[in-house]
């Protein structure tokens, strides 16, 4: 995990969907261009859609990280203001 | 003088319980009225009907209370609006769509286009008993495909590339069927799990996959007085070319092996699912 440079880490294990995506949306928001989020997220329905939703709002996902404790993390770079 | 029933239920004209008194079904593609037709409906309803309208399972529109006096009337109104009546009985009926393609990101194809080319091939045909045409744009199935007598699906075949994958395994989640392993940096797509829903392509960070769009049929379903799923008996079609020529064979067949009053579903449970089969089979290869 040493390849990126995390700015900010974004829990969304807490909410159910749209709001999964929302949070993350809203953490993203705050970060400026090129910075990296990494967004926290349960196994099902948010791994399944949440990265589609971050790639359709035209940021680059870098990586899914599996924590093998039904959780995952989604590295994301913001591209875009 | 006597009323033609029939040729008012032919031209969209339902008699109501109410002597003298028709619900008027307007003719629509996947549900898609534009706001000129709409401010014409509009005006109907107001004048000649009770100043309301009926929206039907189909995404049709129907005017309930228009007078049996009126009918030639508004006829004339809604044609100067650009609006034209429906059809009823045994006839192709309204080719319902989705907007896939067109507006919904999940769509593989672009279904109002393609119901826009059935509706243009097929609206109206007189057969033995109604025919319905539906199509959606994906597997989401928003438009229940298989509830038509001839239900398309769109849906894509997934290939993957290699040099242009990270090997991030969103993929991996985003399918539902459990369909994508990836191990040391490789992704294999199970062929016989996967449903060609695309997801995969569409969550990939990298768009690591060639996609090749195409649709499902599905023959034969009903959602009425009979409950019947469609069933899909050919293989994933590529082309618009090859589905058009199933559409024809299978509307052929029908036309040709049909009995009256029968339903599509009917006409297959008698001649012989495997005997249309092979019809559709030839018309997908492309053979006499
Ligand atoms: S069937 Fe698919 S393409 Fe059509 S509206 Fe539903 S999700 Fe969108
Ligand atoms: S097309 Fe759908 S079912 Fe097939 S591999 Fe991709 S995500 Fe899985
Ligand atoms: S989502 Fe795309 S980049 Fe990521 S593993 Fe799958 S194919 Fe590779």
């Amino acid at each position: 995990m040493a390849d990126f440079q995390i700015k900010d880490t974004v829990d969304i294990t807490d909410v159910v969907c749209p709001v999964t995506f929302v949070k993350a949306k809203v953490a993203l928001e705050e970060l400026e261009e090129g910075e990296i989020l990494s967004i926290h997220m349960a196994d099902g329905e948010p791994v399944q859609n949440v990265p589609r939703s971050i790639k359709e709002e035209g940021h680059q996902i870098l990586k899914l990280l599996d924590n093998s404790d039904g959780t995952y993390d989604l590295i994301v770079r913001k591209v875009g203001e | 003088m006597a009323v033609d029933y029939s040729a008012l239920k032919a031209g969209g004209f339902m008699r109501q319980k109410q002597k003298d008194n028709f619900s008027l079904r307007l003719r629509t593609v996947g549900g898609t009225v534009t706001a000129e037709q709409l401010r014409t409906v509009q005006a109907v309803a107001d004048e000649f009907g009770e100043g309301y309208i009926h929206l039907t399972s189909r995404q049709g529109i129907e005017i309930p209370f228009i007078k049996l006096a009126d009918i030639e009337e508004v006829k004339r109104r809604l044609a100067e609006g650009g609006v034209e009546t429906g059809v009823c009985g045994p006839r192709v009926r309204t080719v319902t769509a989705c907007q896939g393609g067109r507006c919904c990101p999940s769509g593989c194809i672009d279904a109002l286009d393609l119901a826009e080319k059935l509706d243009a091939r097929y609206f109206g045909r007189e057969l033995n008993h109604k025919f319905k045409f539906g199509v959606t744009g994906c597997q989401n199935n928003c438009l229940k495909a298989e509830e038509n007598d001839f239900g398309v699906k769109g849906g894509v075949q997934v290939a993957w590339k290699e040099d242009a994958c990270i090997g991030c395994g969103v993929c991996v989640k985003a399918c539902r069927r459990g369909a994508i392993t990836l191990e040391e940096g490789k992704i294999t797509v199970d062929e016989e799990k996967c449903n060609n829903c695309g997801r995969c392509n569409r969550s990939c960070p990298t768009d690591a996959w060639d996609v090749t769009s195409g649709y499902m049929v599905s023959f034969g379903g009903t959602f009425g007085n009979n409950l019947k799923f469609g069933e899909g008996l050919l293989p994933f079609i590529r082309d618009e070319e090859t589905l058009l020529r199933v559409a024809d064979a299978t509307i052929d067949f029908f036309a040709e092996n049909g009995l009256p009053s029968e339903r599509f579903f009917k006409t297959l449970e008698r001649v012989g699912i495997d005997t249309f089969k092979v019809v559709v089979e030839k018309a997908y290869k492309g053979e006499e």
